[in-house]
């Protein structure tokens, strides 16, 4: 900030000489879907102009696909069947990718606070639900956006592009980013400060991630692993995604049966559909709580 | 003035905004204790007082932003703790801190405003150019606020404030923090919306000369409203003039005045300020009576420093001094607690 002055401007000649007179209409549902559609559309609008953030935040999810996936291949060949560790991770990979950039997306409500922005959508007379939802909503479909780039990726780790299971992995992943987004903004709600905010990611999301299940198989683990695993929402996203992705590889039984068993509880695999329906109950929970959290402060 | 007498008398049968016996505490701080006053349509109505006098917090209660302890207040005929959503239609904010989203271009930032507000689709891009234009930045509608100096901000929030044509818009210190061109600059766009569009303008400020450009004032100290007229009346009421000097010895010219002539004068920026009566007529006894050399003197019809002296019985800047000394002790009080 060197120089504050400016020089004085001057309406233009050309204005339009009539004061256009804006007759703001009550209150309806009209109105309320209206302002979910703008903080969604918002939330869009920031992503598209920020390419170092669309670039930034697919490097996490790279390097664990190609860098891990290649280097521990050398150690786990004989225990993959002839599956590549690529190939392997890359379900729980999908999840990842979306995973991080929901979270980065209900920061910004943090981020919004601490520069004031918040307050012009607090103050705009509608209500505080559709303020949430319309950050959910952007959240998750930023997020999605993110998660169809790893799915072009799909080729490189020997996964057909097969249509319905691509629209399969997307519906997961929209559903995951929804979770995960109303995750964050439940959060943001309490957290006044940005440093708060990546410590609650540190201490909870990165967990979640390493536990789910996302980088080996959830059969076979450790007592307290296993414990930890199916506690884990996370996993139950993981899970779904690894059933569709396998679902339509041409793997050895042995290979399914060692990499692709899935989750079960007390011997009793849990059924894909009910896995995802279980994420979406705990997203619609979440978002629950933090329209609640927004409509009683302030 | 035209705008005077109208301004003196009973405000109009429908007022903006109408207040009475509004209180706010915070704990055991009496941030707002009881003001009464009422605003007429289409006046420009200022809020003067020192950091912490309860200006904002009263700003913030007729925003619907804060639920008021005690008492009441309509904004453009709806009650502001019964009716807030139509409060909050009818009214334009602009707040001392900045809350435009600096990653979005003006115009994505006005439209997003219009949508939340619900501006009919029609009319929203006729109504952004119009905004706009008014404050000067039509050209750069499409640059990114985060490019945007101070001022250029300012003039944003101001056209973000009126793009919902409110009836009532509320500024708070709109001019903080801005160099006196652009200050000079702002007002000259609210006078100029005051001329266009039927609306009411209510801002705050705690600095004396931008008082001038209000139809009427309040001041307000520790929480309560002490005067309330035009700036002319509120300094015709002083009755005195400032008188200043500078002297090799201030101390002793401050003496000398006490037992001279029985004024309390005080020292500011290295001159001995005081107030009396037809100051012209006073100069000429002070030069024969004072005994104390004088380099030099002006005299000067009062400001609403003056005026602000005379009801407070303190200036403005020592004003905040007490009341940041009066925080840190509740503060202390309190615990460091909440904020």
């Amino acid at each position: 900030m060197t120089t504050t002055t400016e020089p004085l401007e001057t309406p233009s000649p050309d204005a339009p000489a009539d004061v256009v007179r804006v007759v703001v209409p009550p209150h309806s549902l009209a109105s309320e879907l209206r302002a979910i559609r703008i903080v969604w559309r918002r939330d869009l609008i920031r992503f598209a102009s920020d390419r170092i953030r669309i670039v930034t935040s697919l490097i996490q999810p790279l390097l664990f696909l190609f860098v891990m996936g290649s280097g521990l291949q050398q150690l786990s060949r004989a225990g993959t069947h002839g599956v590549s560790l690529k190939t392997f991770i890359y379900p729980g990979i999908l999840c990842v990718a979306v995973m991080f950039t929901a979270m980065f997306s209900a920061a910004s409500i943090v981020w919004d606070r601490e520069f004031g922005f918040m307050r012009e959508m607090l103050v705009a007379p509608v209500r505080r639900s559709s303020i949430v939802i319309g950050k959910c909503l952007g959240g998750a479909t930023v997020a999605s956006s993110q998660g169809i780039i790893m799915i072009a990726l799909a080729g490189l780790v020997h996964v057909p592009y097969n249509v319905p299971m691509i629209l399969g992995i997307l519906g997961l992943q929209l559903l995951l980013a929804f979770a995960i987004t109303a995750f964050g903004v439940m959060c943001a709600a309490r957290i006044k400060q940005m440093q708060a905010f990546f410590g609650i990611m540190q201490i909870v999301v990165m967990p979640m991630f390493f536990i789910s299940g996302a980088l080996f198989p959830a059969n076979g683990l450790p007592g307290w692993l296993t414990v930890l695993n199916r506690i884990d929402p996370l996993t139950y996203a993981v899970d779904p995604m690894r059933r569709l992705v396998f679902g339509h590889l041409h793997l050895s039984a042995a290979a399914h049966r060692a990499l692709d068993s899935g989750v079960s509880w007390w011997g009793w695999r849990v059924p894909g559909l009910l896995e995802a329906g279980m994420v979406a109950a705990l997203g619609l929970l979440m978002l629950a709580i933090a329209v609640w959290e927004f409509s009683s402060g302030e | 003035m035209v705008g005077h007498e109208m301004a003196r008398d009973a405000p109009s049968p429908d007022p903006a905004i109408a207040v009475h016996g509004l209180e706010k505490r915070f704990g055991p701080v009496e941030a707002v204790r009881g003001v009464d006053f009422e605003v007429a349509a289409g006046e420009v109505f200022g809020f003067l007082g020192p950091n912490g006098a309860g200006k904002t917090t009263t700003i913030n209660m007729l925003c619907t932003l804060l639920k008021p302890t005690a008492g009441s207040a309509t904004v453009a005929g709806y009650d502001v703790v019964l009716e807030r959503d139509d409060v909050r239609r009818h009214i334009g904010l602009v707040f001392q801190d900045p809350t435009l989203d600096s990653y979005l271009t003006a115009a994505q930032n006005l439209r997003l405003h219009a949508e939340l507000y619900g501006v009919p689709g029609k009319l929203v891009a006729p109504r952004m150019r119009q905004v706009l234009t008014m404050v000067g930045l039509w050209d750069r509608k499409d640059v990114t606020v985060g490019t945007f100096s101070g001022g250029m901000r300012r003039r944003l929030e101001i056209a973000r404030g009126l793009m919902h044509s409110p009836r009532v818009l509320f500024l708070d210190e709109p001019t903080i923090g801005l160099d006196p061109q652009t200050r000079r600059s702002i007002w000259t766009y609210i006078r100029e919306l005051k001329e266009r569009e039927e609306i009411t303008i209510f801002m705050t400020t705690h600095y004396m000369d931008e008082a001038e450009w209000c139809d009427r004032i309040a001041i307000m100290d520790q929480g309560e409203i002490v005067a309330l007229d035009s700036p002319q009346r509120l300094k015709e009421g002083v009755g005195t003039d400032r008188v200043t000097i500078h002297t090799d010895d201030n101390e002793a010219a401050l003496e000398a005045l006490r037992e001279c002539f029985g004024i309390e004068a005080r020292i500011a920026e290295g001159a001995v300020l005081f107030g009396v009566p037809a100051g012209e007529a006073f100069v000429p006894r002070l030069f024969a009576e004072l005994g104390v050399p004088i380099r030099a003197v002006s005299v000067s019809r009062p400001s609403l420093d003056d005026v602000f002296m005379s009801y407070t019985g303190t200036t403005i800047r020592d004003a905040e001094e007490d009341i940041s000394k009066h925080r840190n002790r509740v503060m202390m009080q309190m615990m460091g607690g909440r904020r």
